[in-house]
């Protein structure tokens, strides 16, 4: 169907217990988090998370629902130790596959291009190649090199939260940086995207701008409109980072650091519930875009 | 100069670690080697390229703290969707960090401290990209505290970076990139340049012994101190100064000491 929109709760009812699920951005930026927190808001276990992780993963730990992590690192940045994501590691919680940021990519293009495994050097003489069970090869050339072959890392469905959108899928990712998403994409059997901004005809508003188109339409399952729907994470050029929201999601993990207690907070029973505990659409809008 | 502070000394000392580098990327992540590698621009090595943090190649470092979004004037494009591709995999860049652990061998670790990899006692950020890191391009460390918990005996919790433990290399992999350069701390500059990449001592900060820093040390160091440890002079720190106009080094070492004890 070339019409691509859904709701929130559409695109998280074809999702299913077991899957794995990737989700796009880097740490505290251009993160899922309305997609994330729908997630959290339904019945959904035993996951299998892949991802540069942030708060999607620390909330998803937090919320007993990740089987599976394969990560590079979890982090909010300034808050350097997610500390959702420490009290599921530290209380031995979740299976992990820990890999190398460069590596994780790879592992995504291995699975866009539907091969195996794609080589490389890094992993070796670490502890990452005894950890995870990853095997190597031999170059079949004169150099005889032994390198790790790096697992393709097939996702089942992806999220995404893009800047803007027509409805078939037609995504513009602004922002000085847009990370590993659209690889994100081509890795994955679906791929649902909410954006900032939706419109009927891409080509009959923002012509000029198709180098923002990060990955081809083919990639793009169901769209749907959720202005505001990476907050607390970045979203440039449209808000920065809520800082003020990540202190007091890491506050809340002090002692007793009760998911449940605070969840309503932090996931909320809807987006306009949610984003009202946070000031609204106006003061998601006027968060400064951060500076490192 | 009696009021250079020891963060200051260690930028100066860091900012050493990127000379003669050539055309490269210099990292440095944390406040003392990210003003070292601005350091190194602005004065012996302007060739470095460097990034202002995000993802924008700027030929002005970056001066640290808040300031104004758009106060960057980008000359390239350096993004994390193609920095494995441009920078790290090529080896086109040489990164200064400070991991939580290193031990004898440069293996350093950022990932996870005691417990096992199913349930680690302390869960710190993951590997991130030290693995990729060590294998492909220069790295040097700097460490604020120097200590035995950080300078392990034995072998690092966790291996998140390759280091020269023959042990730890699979046969037949290709090594030849993996280049510990320097190791500076509040006490003094270590390098791996003893037999078998042995670390050796090479300059003490002043009023610092040898004796101190192998006490402070989980292994075995090999004295090579060939003096006291250069002091910045005022071209640096006026330099210094102006890339950290918020002083966010007073920060970066406890109590913030000054560099020699007034006698």
């Amino acid at each position: 169907m070339l019409d691509k929109r859904m709701t929130p709760a559409e695109i998280v009812g074809q999702l299913s217990d077991g899957m794995t699920l990737g989700i796009g951005g880097w740490g505290p930026r251009r993160k899922p988090m309305a997609l994330v927190r729908e997630v959290l808001r339904s019945d959904l276990k035993d996951l299998t998370i892949v991802a540069y992780g942030g708060a999607d993963v620390g909330m998803l730990c937090a919320a007993g629902k990740v089987k599976k992590l394969v990560f590079a690192f979890v982090s909010l940045d300034a808050i350097p130790l997610e500390p959702w994501f420490r009290k599921a590691r530290e209380a031995g919680q979740i299976e992990v596959l820990e890999l190398d940021e460069g590596m994780f990519q790879w592992g995504l293009k291995a699975a866009a291009f539907q091969l195996p495994f794609l080589p490389t050097r890094v992993g070796l003489g670490t502890d990452l190649a005894e950890l995870g069970g990853l095997k190597t090869v031999q170059s079949p050339y004169a150099d005889g090199e032994t390198l790790i072959a790096m697992p393709a890392l097939k996702l089942d469905a992806a999220l995404l939260h893009v800047n803007r959108s027509d409805w078939r899928g037609n995504i513009h990712a602004f922002g000085p940086d847009v990370y590993y998403d659209e690889w994100f994409a081509r890795a994955a059997a679906k791929t649902y995207v909410s954006c900032e901004e939706l419109v009927d005809k891409m080509e009959d508003h923002y012509a000029d701008q198709a180098q923002a188109n990060i990955v081809e339409r083919a990639f793009i399952s169901g769209v749907t409109h959720i202005p505001c729907g990476a907050h607390p994470s970045s979203m440039p050029p449209a808000y920065g980072w809520d800082m003020k929201a990540f202190k007091a999601y890491t506050d809340a993990a002090k002692d007793p650091g009760d998911w449940n207690a605070v969840k309503d907070r932090f996931v909320g029973a809807n987006e306009a519930d949610y984003l009202a505990g946070f000031g609204g659409k106006e003061a998601v809008a006027a968060l400064p875009l951060p500076i490192f | 100069m009696t009021d250079v502070t020891l963060a200051e000394l260690c930028i100066f000392a860091c900012s050493e670690a990127f000379r003669n580098n050539g055309e490269i990327i210099a990292t440095g992540v944390g406040p003392v080697p990210r003003l070292a590698a601005s350091l190194a621009k602005l004065t012996h090595s302007p060739e470095l390229m460097m990034t202002d943090g995000e993802c924008y190649l700027v030929e002005q470092p970056v001066p640290l703290g808040p300031r104004k979004y758009d106060d960057r004037k980008a000359a390239g494009y350096l993004p994390f969707s193609r920095f494995f591709d441009a920078a790290v995999w090529t080896g086109r860049r040489h990164a200064m960090v400070t991991p939580t652990q290193i031990d004898r061998f440069g293996q350093i670790n950022l990932s996870q401290l005691g417990g096992t990899h199913q349930q680690p006692k302390t869960q710190m950020l993951g590997v991130r990209g030290f693995p990729g890191n060590t294998i492909y391009h220069p790295n040097s460390f700097f460490f604020p505290s120097h200590t035995t918990r950080v300078f392990v005996a034995g072998e690092v919790d966790m291996v998140s970076g390759v280091g020269y433990n023959p042990a730890k290399r699979v046969p037949g992999g290709n090594y030849s990139a993996v280049s510990l350069r320097s190791i500076v701390t509040n006490l003094c500059v270590m390098d791996f340049g003893g037999p078998d990449n042995a670390v050796r001592v090479v300059s003490l900060h002043p009023g610092v012994t040898f004796a101190q820093v192998q006490e402070a040390t989980g292994f075995d160091l090999i004295d090579a101190v060939a003096g006291e440890t250069a002091l910045p002079g005022a071209e640096e720190l006026a330099i210094i100064a102006s890339l950290d106009p918020h002083n966010i080094r007073a920060g970066a070492i406890k109590d913030n000491p000054l560099a020699r004890i007034p006698a």
